[in-house]
């Protein structure tokens, strides 16, 4: 099959991209090698946008962070994402006041408007903030978003808008011949004008399956805690402790979904597929979380994961590459990605549009249709729901209150959710406090409805089936 | 043989052997128990609970009758594995009689 | 809106629930049962194993044999119940909002609510297991729910984190439909269980159990490939150096049960941090007025016929309540438990005549001890034991009219 664009790999940055092409007259096509988009670094990062002011003047990672941060929220809102401008804030002890200063200049050069506060300022805005804690640099401008969600709707949009999703297809071999290349997956092979190469943690794989610049990649891993949403109420803003060489540093903030996590710490690794998360890493978010916040609850915890950090040298590499004309990359990207991918579409949509003098498609859908969710529904609304479909009365998931409608519809959405993960990333099914003890099997039955499979081809995610033996048929 | 007494909380740990033709149980503290290491030495029975299949596809639970020996627990569970009981069958149903001669009845307990 | 009026409105078709439905009827209620699930039972429904109804109906049965019998009973009384109906909120006014296939967004109004909406178990992220996060983990109910009532296996190599009854109960089940139970691994020096089940679900079959013991990681992805495992020490921390490795694809946890009470959160209830339940005098009324609470979701039971028999004081007294023949400006003594009894239930009695029931469990194993409960320094029952566990409930009876003070429930040793 033929295309003018094939973007390599559906995290945020590849599904943002792939958006932003579907709105003009190209035939595009997305390559992800898992069952779903957001299955890797978008679906365990810390969800923040990033305001911008910590990033080294004139780097990418600044001028993408400012600029995505301006985009993230109004495409958020078109797309119907949960997110939250709730501000940030770097905590401070009255020793540290000069650290704050040299982050508000940083800040400055890159145009990211920021306030030191004092104590009692602080205090107004994150009233639970450590006892220690006399001085803060509040960002107005940051906040909170589903990043799993966002991926997911820009992937979404870029469907409805005819972009194609191929998932399940690790690519196997890039060529280039007579000005086209051809892309190999174990299933099929496509060929196309143009390849970008937005593969997260295999990103300098691809550039080596293509042929392009070789780097060398690390990797920092980061775990976390998610926290019951009783905690919710506790946390206003994303508190973050001072910078170090390592990264940002372990925060605590609000999630989209209505959790509250604490993390990420920072782990040097060189496996691309390391997420494990462990327990001295784990012990050393519970030992930094109270030095900012001091109502730690890790007796809530309903959850620890691990996401990794892709690092390429010091800045994300975007650009065309220098030996391979027509293969552009937007890899090496760690913090800020999520805050960054808007802009980083932006970029390369205007690269790819000039190479091939796409113009914009007539009709393109931009504001998605809401996603009706039981508790955002008023009475009237919800009954005249129910008279026409049942299912809308029907709880799955306790804890988050998700029906057998937003389910089913999850599974029928224009890039179908096949497996329990995907559809606990879409409807939050299973990822309250009982973690899908009692939805699970529920979840379950009615993918295996809806999709026309037996019970023991349901996949959690990754491919590996939950029942996975018949009684009676056991070997 | 050593076991543990199960008669109550306290759990003692049982020796039972065979002395000249006779059954002695020690380590236990009560009367309750020697009678219940004398029943583990000798005949150990338990009530067996499974599913069975039905013609339908699905499962249905089912328990025996009765208790069987100890040492018949997987041939006895084996043979339900071989039912296949009627698409309708309701609680308190028997699917199949007298297995193996043991005078155990399979009887379904519940079903979805 | 569609609105009903009830007497008493209970929250929970599972065995707490339905004994509570019918001893509320039987006091003159017009009752309704909420269930969220398509058939009453609750969690009876999937424990397909024997241990029930010895106490309550004098016969060996199963869960879903003694789930059978109640709702028999239920449906031969006048008793109204909702099915695949979920509750999403209470008001302070007894009125409760439910969601239903059926007829939508409803209002119940009630004179009297009882809470019956039973636990939840700990999960791997509650306990925050190390590791990957593979298919493979899973709650030994949610185990049990996938094989007993759907028909699948989720694993054939199994390892097994905690030994409460759940778990060793899903020991004998994996191994009778042909998986390898490899290992059974508890935190504590002694297993929460009861001796019955470690006896006949794991000795049976040759299992090991290995107390003072926990999973330090988990491995694989997408699926478990495995896990480590290492004793603890006397601060339960892992001794990591003594780590070792199982191959397994399946890791069932067993590590706890939670009242699942979080629909009380927009009350102003008084909730005991260890059980974890709200606090209730000897009718099982909460301190909101009318609110009552039985079963699991006021404290952990070892027996369902202990659930019954507590749901029936609730469901008597409910009624009692809707009909305005509870007596009012009760005093009230208070009921605490220290020295080794983790906690006794009710936590506050009302002075009057009568018996009264406590329920105790206490916090470790203790071997010949002797339980004394207290009233101003005034001895009112003492008893000794040989032996009293965590895992096993225990009560004894007091005379109401011997209660002239706050009572206090410890242990000599």
């Amino acid at each position: 099959m033929n295309y003018d664009c094939i973007v390599i790999g559906g995290g945020v940055i590849g599904t943002a991209v792939l958006d932003r092409l579907a709105a003009y007259e190209l035939n595009v096509l997305l390559l992800e090698k898992e069952d779903d988009v957001a299955s890797f670094t978008t679906r365990a990062n810390s969800g923040i946008v990033h305001a911008g002011y910590d990033c080294d003047p004139d780097t990418a990672k600044a001028r993408f962070n400012v600029r995505g941060n301006e985009l993230l929220w109004q495409d958020a809102g078109e797309l119907d994402v949960p997110c939250l401008k709730c501000g940030s804030i770097v905590v401070a002890r009255a020793d540290q006041l000069d650290k704050l200063k040299e982050l508000q200049a940083k800040g400055e050069r890159n145009g990211v408007e920021t306030r030191i506060l004092d104590r009692q300022q602080t205090l107004e805005i994150e009233p639970n903030v450590a006892d220690e804690i006399e001085y803060s640099l509040y960002a107005p401008s940051a906040g909170i978003v589903s990043p799993y969600q966002l991926a997911i709707a820009y992937a979404d949009r870029a469907v409805l808008n005819g972009a194609k999703i191929e998932l399940c297809s690790p690519v196997t071999a890039i060529n280039r011949s007579g000005g086209l290349y051809s892309v190999r997956t174990d299933k099929a092979e496509y060929t196309a004008k143009i390849v970008i190469n937005c593969a997260g943690a295999n990103g300098a794989q691809v550039n080596d399956l293509a042929g392009a610049e070789h780097f060398e990649t690390t990797y920092r891993r980061g775990d976390y805690f998610v926290i019951d949403n009783t905690e919710r109420k506790n946390v206003s803003t994303v508190i973050f402790p001072l910078p170090t060489a390592a990264g940002k540093g372990i925060l605590v903030a609000p999630t989209a979904d209505g959790n509250v996590i604490y993390g990420p710490t920072a782990v040097d690794t060189t496996d691309s597929n390391d997420t494990a998360t462990s327990l001295d890493s784990l012990d050393s978010v519970r030992k930094n979380v109270p030095l900012s916040y001091k109502k730690a609850a890790f007796n809530k915890c309903i959850r620890v994961y691990a996401g990794l950090r892709t690092l390429i040298g010091h800045d994300f590499v975007i650009k065309e590459s220098d030996v391979l004309h027509n293969f552009i990359m937007a890899i090496g990207i760690c913090s800020p990605g999520l805050s960054s991918a808007p802009a980083i579409a932006e970029y390369i949509q205007k690269i790819v549009v000039g190479k091939l003098s796409a113009v914009p498609k007539q009709k393109v859908k931009r504001v998605m249709t809401k996603h009706l969710r039981l508790m955002e529904i008023d009475e009237k609304c919800l009954n005249d729901l129910i008279e026409r479909d049942s299912a809308w009365g029907r709880i799955v998931c306790r804890c988050e209150k998700v029906t057998e409608a937003e389910i089913v519809e999850a599974i029928h959405s224009p890039l179908p959710a096949t497996t329990v993960d995907a559809v606990k990333r879409r409807t939050r099914a299973g990822m309250g406090r009982c973690q899908g003890g009692f939805c699970g099997p529920r979840v379950m039955e009615i993918i295996s409805r809806e999709l026309g499979i037996p019970l023991d081809e349901v996949k959690k995610g990754g491919g590996a089936s939950i029942a996975r033996y018949k009684v009676k048929e056991v070997e | 043989m050593n076991t543990i007494c199960i008669m109550c909380p306290m759990g003692c740990p049982l020796t039972v052997e065979e002395v000249g033709g006779e059954i002695k149980v020690s380590g236990n503290t009560c009367k309750r128990g020697e009678t219940y290491g004398r029943d583990e030495f000798s005949h150990p029975k338990r009530a067996i609970t499974t599913l069975v299949k039905l013609s339908g596809g699905g499962v249905a639970s089912v328990k025996t009758s009765g208790s069987v020996p100890k040492e018949k627990i997987f041939d006895v569970i084996h043979f339900i594995g071989t039912i296949v009981a009627p698409d309708d069958v309701k609680i308190g149903d028997t699917v199949s009689q007298n297995v193996f001669g043991l005078g155990v009845d399979v009887v379904i307990t519940g079903r979805k | 809106m569609r609105t009903m009026q009830f007497d008493v409105a209970i929250i929970g078709g599972g065995p707490a629930g339905m004994a509570a439905a019918l001893s509320a009827r039987k006091a003159g209620a017009s009752v309704v049962i909420l269930e969220r699930d398509v058939r009453l039972g609750g969690i009876l429904n999937q424990c397909i194993h024997q241990g029930f109804g010895l106490h309550y109906f004098g016969e060996e049965m199963t869960g879903p044999e003694y789930a059978d019998r109640f709702r028999k009973m239920v449906e031969a009384e006048d008793i109204t119940v909702l099915l695949e109906s979920m509750v999403l909120s209470l008001g302070k006014d007894k009125s409760v909002t439910v969601l239903s296939p059926t007829y939508g967004l409803c209002k119940i109004q009630a004179r009297a609510i009882v809470l019956a909406m039973g636990c939840r178990e700990r999960t791997a992220g509650a306990i925050a297991l190390a590791g990957s996060r593979p298919a493979g983990i899973y709650t030994a109910g949610m185990a049990q729910k996938i094989c007993n009532i759907d028909g699948y296996l989720v694993g054939k190599e199994v390892v097994i984190l905690g030994s409460g009854d759940i778990g060793l109960i899903m020991a004998r089940r994996m191994t009778t439909e042909g998986a390898k139970v490899k290992l059974v691994l508890e935190l504590m020096p002694y297993s929460s269980g009861l001796k019955r089940n470690i006896v006949q679900c794991l000795d049976d079959y040759g299992i090991p159990i290995k107390y003072s013991h926990t999973v330090t990681r988990v491995e694989g992805s997408p699926a478990l490939s495995g896990i480590y495992y290492a004793p603890v020490g006397a601060d339960r921390k892992p001794v990591l150096e003594k780590e070792e490795f199982v191959p397994c694809d399946t890791l069932l946890l067993s590590v706890g049960l939670i009242p699942e009470n979080d629909l009380l959160s927009g009350l102003d209830v008084e909730m005991s941090r260890i059980t974890q339940g709200a606090v209730v005098d000897e009718n099982r009324m909460t301190s909101i007025n009318g609110v009552f609470s039985c079963g699991n979701v006021l404290h952990v039971h070892d027996l369902v016929d202990n659930v019954s028999e507590e749901a029936e004081i609730a469901g008597k007294a409910a009624a009692e309540y809707a009909r305005n023949i509870t007596r009012t400006n009760v005093e009230y003594v208070s009921v605490s438990a220290t020295d080794g009894v983790r906690y006794a239930l009710p936590q506050r009695v009302s002075k009057g005549e009568g018996k009264v029931r406590v329920f105790f469990r206490v916090g470790d194993v203790y071997k010949n001890c002797k339980l004394v409960a207290e009233c101003g320094g005034k001895q009112v029952f003492s008893k000794k034991f040989m032996v009293l566990a965590p895992g096993e409930m225990g009560s004894f009876e007091i005379d109401r009219s011997a209660l002239d003070g706050d009572m206090v429930v410890r242990l000599e040793r």
